[in-house]
């Protein structure tokens, strides 16, 4: 049972942090129709400058870096690279991400090198007990602070102005360009919050236990990409829910190794990849979606 | 703050390279006044709009030729938000509203294009006024509401941004003939508090009666244009648009060649 919460509450942890990543990845989507391929890189951009920077600056100031250079980059790919497409075919544009993916992160796969870099976090590897449930430092900080960013989020995306104006040109650009909504101000808006959580995210994914940030990360950042389907690509609820869904399958499934073994070896790695299967053939929306993927 | 003219002089629109929807219309809404566009489907009315809302873009259209402006003011070439800004707001065929918002929502992002932003309360109740039914209704979502609620929140979302001109296209599509009459009464109601209207409607008895000058567009092309008066009385306005026949050839059928309606008994 011990063994179960820990798994759990790993499993949430780890969630959160997907929903982060895929949060971003659906605000994209919602706001420009545009599958975000560079994502990843994104993520990458902002652990590289947190990494770079903790030691002349100290670990929040550099995580700040982190989070306005991803976001600058964010808006830099939607002027420069997408903003002329507008009315073109989505499904190039998003293919024109994975252009700007490969190259945002040969660059930074070249500077990186062979080294696990330190994001500089005041955890290390200190663990909480409490009630005979043994949980690292760094995964109750990583629930604590996706929760507030994703509350954050979700209060200004109901209530603010941006917010309005984001969920009026998610649902009809034409309309919102009408009532005098800057579509491309929305679009940048997007890829600036979307690039800013992805930096956080990259923090949460380089804390212990996992040694730090090297030239896979942005492989481990892949897997809020099942998140973001299987919830909906169009839905922020899906996105979250997404999150949590592969964060919790993958802590099972690793927890769990041994009695899962006649499912095959390294089950945790594809695990994520097969639930979203399984919901997509229930559900090809996803859970939250209203538009299936064959539509991108 | 008086409202100018707007004139659109020799304007040619096309689609793509194939399609030519407008071919060198000129028109005219003076100020305070409501101005009439009728026509038939394909006519061109709703690429008039598009043509001076800025949104042809989103459609693949371009203006090849002729002008538009407000005042001194070119609005032909703009975005669609700086023509908003310069205080000519559209309320599009079909309404359009934003279904998966609130209504309160919807009046929101229809303020959000003002040209300034004080003042927004005070706008936000006088809609209010203008549809009570928006009131009680405030915090649905704005897809619940009927056709005619929603043609009510779509004319009350583009009044935010405070608009001198309001172009309305065919507002009372699809509405019985009690709602169309009480959109009617809506933009006599707008029109009177300094609005100028352009006014595209199928409804050609309920628009002549709400303007001071009308045109028909067909094809492309006005085909007849004057005062309200003038075009009420014409032969051909009267036979193609409000549908009263001089001869028995495209006019309403006579009543006694009406098949005879019988009541379903309950
Ligand atoms: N997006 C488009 N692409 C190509 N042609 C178009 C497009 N929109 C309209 N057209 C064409 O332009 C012409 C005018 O269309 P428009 O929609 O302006 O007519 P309308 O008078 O508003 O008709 P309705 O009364 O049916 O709304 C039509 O021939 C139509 O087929
Ligand atoms: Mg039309």
């Amino acid at each position: 049972m011990t063994k179960f919460i820990e798994l759990v509450v790993n499993g949430l942890s780890v969630g959160s942090v997907y929903a982060l990543i895929a949060l971003g990845f659906v605000i994209i989507f919602k706001a420009t129709e545009v599958v975000n391929f560079a994502h990843a890189s994104l993520l990458l951009v902002g652990g590289y400058i947190t990494a770079v920077f903790h030691d002349d600056i100290g670990f929040l100031p550099a995580l700040a870096a982190g989070m306005l250079t991803a976001a600058v980059v964010g808006m830099l790919v939607e002027f420069l690279v997408l903003r002329r497409g507008r009315t073109s075919d989505h499904g190039v544009l998003a293919i024109v991400t994975i252009g700007v993916d490969i190259l945002l992160t040969t660059e930074l796969v070249r500077r990186i090198g062979t080294d696990v870099l330190d994001l500089g976090d005041p955890w290390g590897s200190q663990s909480v007990t409490f009630a005979g449930i043994t949980i690292p430092q760094t995964r109750i900080a990583a629930l604590l602070v996706a929760t507030v960013l994703i509350t954050a989020f979700l209060l200004a995306f109901r209530y603010t102005t941006w917010g309005v104006a984001m969920r009026a040109a998610a649902e009809d650009s034409e309309t919102a360009s009408l009532m005098g909504i800057k579509l491309s101000r929305v679009s940048l808006g997007a890829w600036a919050v979307a690039g800013a959580l992805a930096a956080v995210a990259a923090l949460f994914l380089t804390v212990f236990p996992t040694p730090g940030l090297d030239r896979n990360t942005s492989l481990v950042a892949l897997k809020a990409f099942p998140a973001a389907i299987l919830g909906g690509l169009d839905s922020t609820t899906g996105a979250l829910v997404g999150g949590l869904i592969v964060g919790l399958t993958e802590s099972l499934a690793t927890g769990y190794q041994d009695q899962l073994h006649f499912l095959g070896h390294g089950l945790s790695g594809v695990a994520p990849y097969v639930v979203m299967v399984l919901i997509l053939l229930a559900r090809p929306a996803g859970l939250f979606g209203t538009r299936e993927l064959t539509r991108v | 703050m008086a409202s100018a003219m707007l004139a659109i002089r020799d304007l040619t629109v096309n689609y793509g390279r194939s399609v030519q929807a407008l071919r060198g219309v000129s028109l005219e809404v003076a100020p305070g006044t409501v101005t009439a566009v009728l026509g038939a489907n394909g006519a061109g009315k709703t690429t008039l709009l598009r043509a001076i809302s800025g949104t042809l873009g989103f459609h693949r259209g371009t203006v090849d030729g002729g002008t538009i402006t407000y005042g001194d003011q070119q609005l032909s070439g703009l975005q669609p938000p700086a023509v908003v800004a310069r205080g000519v707001v559209q309320v599009p065929e079909g309404r359009r509203i934003f279904g998966r918002l609130t209504v309160d929502e919807n009046l929101r992002a229809g303020g959000l294009g003002a040209a300034s932003r004080s003042g927004a309360a005070a706008t936000r109740e006088r809609i209010l006024e203008l549809f009570p039914v928006l009131a009680e209704r405030h915090k649905q979502r704005a897809g619940l509401l009927s056709g005619g609620e929603q043609q009510m929140l779509a004319i009350g979302r583009a009044l935010m941004a405070a608009p001198k001109v309001l172009l309305l296209d065919e507002p009372t599509l699809g509405l019985a003939p009690m709602m169309a009459e009480r959109i009617g009464e809506t933009i006599a109601a707008i029109n009177e508090q300094g609005t100028s209207v352009l006014l595209i409607e199928q409804n050609a008895a309920l628009a002549l009666r709400l303007a001071t000058n009308a045109y028909v567009l067909e094809v492309g092309s006005v085909a007849l244009s004057g005062t309200s008066a003038e075009l009420s009385a014409s032969d051909e306005v009267r036979r193609r648009y409000l549908g009263v026949g001089e001869t028995d050839e495209g006019g309403p059928l006579h009543r006694e060649d009406r098949p005879k309606l019988t009541r379903w008994a309950g």
